[in-house]
């Protein structure tokens, strides 16, 4: 199979299941180095099983993931955990712990048991928690904050572990507004400074804002993959989603605007 | 039919699975029956049924009247009595701490009643159980008051993990207090090695009907607070959203708690394993209404108590194996069993 | 060495030559502390009973210079058992640090697990079958603790092991063991079932330097794998997910902590029966002082030592009857657990 070796992490025919059930069947898919990728589709796609694969939480039971040109699996997990940072959907913050502590915990890869700290982790930890605005909270229990504050504390412990690849699962869900485009502007800051970021979120909006490179799924499959101007058609979007849209211009970017039409059923497009 | 009521005829679901759930209630019950007579027929001296049929008409020889209305029945009626309370009360437990390891004893019942029963044998000098029910109660409910005072000294309405932790660390007090007793007391240690194995020997209806009451009350209070458990089960926000006072029925469930365990402990000794085995039973098979769970565990409960107990008298015949030793062995391999099912629901 | 604050304010950077860890103030002072209740009540321990030694004379003869009796007394007789009760108290507590952490659930431990009916199990049939003397009942508890440890694993795996079905197994088989022995004490003798059940709460009588140095051995090396587990295992604190993408392997770190759990829970246990409630309430106790958001596993051991320490003093002194230490640390035990609950509640309301 010919490799596209300017690929950082790239999945090849990659098969995911869960208790024996097929999630994503059979999948190819390469990430652009230096884009901002980001994984659309509806519920249950298989994104964010996709995005398990790809950092090697859950093992594929065919095809192999390749990352930095060698299989995923020839690395020590720590040597993975270096180049590849997960913000996973399910992440618990022990009882009691501060801002600071829970940041530093994303040091990790970079520590021995010996060296358990060092400078570079403490000028690690301040970068991200300035980065996410999560610097006045350092000291704060981290079950004391809001929703909120506590996404942006675990976005800055991922950042903390300064990879160069950043795999966030759905990072702005339970976020208001605000904070979501704030935490976009930042991965996209972040993206623009160099690191690889691949995101699976549920607002095709922000993705569409935001992302360089989008990969569609449904059922376990890719259905499409491209820039945002091609892959966010009407079309598209209703073939995906089942929903029935107009894709406008969006007045800011220029680019594609996803609207929904009212009814639910795309015989009732025309109305 | 549809012609005749005008009306469509229910989906096809509901009834096919309200007619498994109707088979696997019929076999309950017919469970219970049988555990029942088996009960009645079985032990030191096998009855045949006809026997028994004929003794219990009041036609039975001095020796089968004995041995089936003197020895039987009330050891039948105390294994029903102590099973129901056992299995609605871990029921309760179960649903009330959210946690599919609470076991009845959790509130602390068990080590109160053994504690006092201790106290009796040694500071007393008491032998018999028509003597120790009382104190085996009054135990059980002094600890659980105490318990309930520890777990809620501050602002929570009685939340169950507070409670949970307070009846383990109160419970390895007592139980500590306890084994310091019976270790430097001969006649202490004998008599409790005997009450800890549970047992429905010996369980005349002078002990059963003293801890009546107390378990009639608390099935009532348990049977009233089933549909309450039903809206608590969704969290306490959702149910006090739905006009549900959540102290309320936290505090009902610890009284019928306390009331069922520690009366089925007085009455028979500390019996494992029902509590915990059966309301996880009935869930996997009828649902997760609890008012369903816990009028199933009143039936089953029972089974599980007397087919331990005539397995206790088959097994070693003619000396017995006491039935709480017995529950644990054919409810352990069961809950292992289930609990290596990939599904195996946490709660 | 040198000691620089890092940012936070509340913790010291501690390097030794190639090593650098970051130590919370607070622990240090606490564990600091303990050790020091632990050296006092160490030294009381070792004057007192029918033969009492002024402090200043133990000391003395623990720095080698003291008078010919007063070493047979203490060195002899008294060290070894003291010595007991400082190091077993460290195991269990590590050991109930490790389960605790794993299955992430505050009521594990060895004793809820099953392990200690299990060996109870052992040295019943040890004494039934065998004979009653040390030796044979050491040896019959350590093949009951392991084999059980080894059912209950064999009994969770399933593709890896999860905290929640290792505690209902691990409660089902603690169940008909616990079952068995209740039948067993009812079929033997009153006064063989007396000493059994003596040995059952966990004893340090018939501690000897002999089979404390054979359990310390033994446990050493285990002790050096919890310590260079230290770091994943706080990662497993933060969900299998984080943990992975972290690089700390949670499966592999699971498995091996229970590993060591185990392994130092049986060498507890052959020395001294299996006592209760250390590892279940030294990690809580230790957390809630130092007020840590993860179980340490340094905090763990020194709390351990000092209640295992206090509890045999209080069972062999305080009493009117001299009973196993089991008892004590039971009562203690639970004692400790309803005032942590009182006060975390009038903590945070």
């Amino acid at each position: 199979m010919p490799e596209d070796t300017s690929a950082r992490l790239l999945a090849q025919g990659v098969t995911l299941s869960y208790d024996r059930v097929e999630v994503v069947s059979d999948l190819t898919v390469s990430i652009p180095p230096g884009s901002f990728t980001v994984i659309v589709g509806p519920n249950a796609c298989g994104k964010s099983t996709l995005l398990r694969g790809l950092s090697w939480l859950l093992a594929p039971t065919s095809g192999r993931i390749v990352l930095d040109g060698a299989a995923i699996s020839s690395y020590p997990a720590k040597e993975v955990a270096r180049r590849l940072g997960l913000l996973p959907q399910s992440a618990i913050a022990p009882d009691g712990i501060t801002v600071a502590d829970l940041v530093g915990r994303g040091r990790y890869p970079h520590q021995s048991l010996l060296r358990q700290w060092s400078d570079a982790d403490a000028k690690a930890v301040d970068e991200a928690m300035a980065a996410t605005g999560t610097t006045d909270l350092r000291d704060r229990p981290v079950d004391a904050l809001s929703g909120g504050q506590r996404q942006r504390v675990w976005v800055a412990m991922a950042l903390a572990q300064e990879t160069e690849l950043l795999l966030l699962d759905e990072p702005t869900t339970y976020l208001d507004i605000a904070h979501q485009v704030e935490l976009m502007e930042l991965f996209a800051e972040l993206n623009a400074r160099g690191r690889t970021i691949v995101a699976v979120l549920h607002d095709l909006n922000h993705a569409a804002r935001y992302a360089s490179h989008i990969v569609a799924m449904r059922g376990g499959r890719i259905v499409a993959e491209g820039a945002p101007g091609d892959v966010i058609t009407s079309e598209r979007v209703e073939e995906v989603f089942g929903l029935a849209n107009v894709v406008i211009e969006d007045p800011v970017t220029g680019g594609p605007l996803v609207v929904p039409l009212r009814g639910s059923s795309s015989a009732a497009a025309s109305a | 039919m549809t012609a005749l009521t005008g009306v469509e005829s229910p989906p096809a679901r509901p009834p096919v699975r309200r007619s498994r759930r109707g088979a696997a209630l019929s076999v309950v019950v017919a469970a219970l029956i049988v555990a029942v007579a088996l009960s009645l027929m079985i032990g030191a001296n096998p009855l045949s049924p006809q026997v028994v049929w004929a003794t219990l008409r009041g036609e039975g020889s001095t020796e089968t009247t004995y041995i089936v209305i003197g020895l039987r029945i009330p050891r039948t009626v105390a294994g029903l009595v102590a099973g129901a309370a056992l299995g609605v009360a871990g029921a309760l437990t179960q649903a009330f701490t959210r946690n599919p390891l609470a076991d009845p004893g959790i509130l602390g019942v068990n080590a109160g009643a053994a504690l006092a029963v201790a106290l009796g044998v040694a500071l007393l000098g008491l032998r018999d159980i028509s003597a120790l029910v009382w104190l085996a109660l009054a135990g059980a409910f002094v600890v659980t008051i105490a318990v309930y005072l520890i777990g809620s000294s501050g602002r929570g309405a009685a939340d169950p993990l507070r409670l949970t932790l307070a009846g383990v660390a109160l419970g390895a007090v007592f139980s500590g207090i306890t084994t310091g007793m019976t270790l430097s007391n001969p006649d202490a240690f004998d008599s409790m090695r005997s009450w800890n194995a549970g047992s429905l020997l010996g369980r005349g209806f002078d002990v059963i009907m003293p801890v009546l009451p107390f378990i009639a009350i608390g099935l009532a209070l348990a049977f009233l607070v089933g549909p309450a458990m039903n809206a608590l089960a969704l969290g306490d926000d959702v149910a006090r959203a739905q006009g549900a006072d959540v102290r309320r029925i936290r505090v009902a469930v610890i009284v019928s708690t306390t009331l069922l365990a520690g009366a089925a402990t007085a009455l028979v000794g500390p019996i494992a394993f029902v509590g915990l085995m059966i309301p996880h039973v009935v869930r996997w098979t009828f649902g997760v209404d609890q008012r369903t769970i816990i009028a199933l565990s009143a039936l089953l409960a029972p089974v599980l108590v007397l087919l331990s107990d005539v397995l206790g008298r088959v097994v070693i015949a003619p000396a017995e194996v006491p039935v709480g030793i017995v529950t644990a062995f054919v409810g352990a391999p069961v809950l292992i069993v289930l609990a290596r099912r990939k599904r195996a629901s946490a709660l | 060495m040198t000691l620089t604050a890092t940012p936070a304010p509340r913790r010291v950077l501690v390097r030794l030559g190639p090593l650098a860890v970051p130590l919370r103030v607070r622990s240090i002072l606490v564990a600091s502390v303990v050790v020091a209740v632990v050296l006092v009540l160490g030294i009381v321990s070792l004057g007192v009973g029918t033969y009492v030694v002024a402090p200043d004379a133990v000391v003395r003869t623990l720095l080698g210079a003291g008078e010919t009796m007063d070493r047979v007394v203490i060195v002899e007789w008294r060290l070894p058992r003291t010595l007991a009760a400082i190091t077993l108290g460290a195991l269990l507590a590590v050991a109930g640090a490790l389960f605790q952490t794993v299955t992430r659930n505050p009521l594990a431990s060895p004793d809820i697990l099953g392990l200690s009916n299990g060996a109870f199990t052992g040295m019943l049939i040890a004494l039934v079958l065998v004979s009653s003397s040390w030796q044979s009942l050491t040896v019959g508890a350590l093949i009951g603790g392991v084999a059980t440890a080894v059912v209950i694993w064999v009994l969770s795996y399933r593709g890896g092991i999860q905290g929640f079905r290792l505690i209902v197994i691990g409660i089902g088989v603690a169940a008909m063991l616990a079952s068995f022995n209740t039948w067993m004490l009812l079929q033997i003798e009153l006064e063989t079932a007396m000493f059994a059940s003596a040995w059952g709460t966990g004893t340090l009588n018939a501690v000897t330097a002999g089979s404390l140095g054979g359990a310390l051995l033994s446990a050493a090396p285990f002790v050096l794998v919890a310590t260079v587990l230290g770091p994943s295992l706080r990662q497993l604190d933060l969900g299998d997910d984080v943990a992975a993408a972290s690089g700390a392997r949670p499966n592999l770190a699971r498995g091996i902590a229970l590993v060591v759990g185990v392994a130092l829970v049986a060498a507890a246990t052959s020395v001294a029966g299996p006592i209760a409630f250390v590892s279940l309430a030294a990690p809580q106790v230790a957390r809630f002082v130092a007020r840590t958001p993860h179980l340490s596993l340094g905090l763990s051991a020194v709390f351990g030592a000092v209640i295992l320490l206090a509890s045999d003093m209080v069972a062999q002194h305080l009493l009117p009857v001299a009973l196993p230490v089991g008892v004590v640390t039971v009562s203690v035990g639970g004692a400790y657990l309803v005032l942590m609950i009182v006060l975390e509640i009038r903590r945070r309301a």
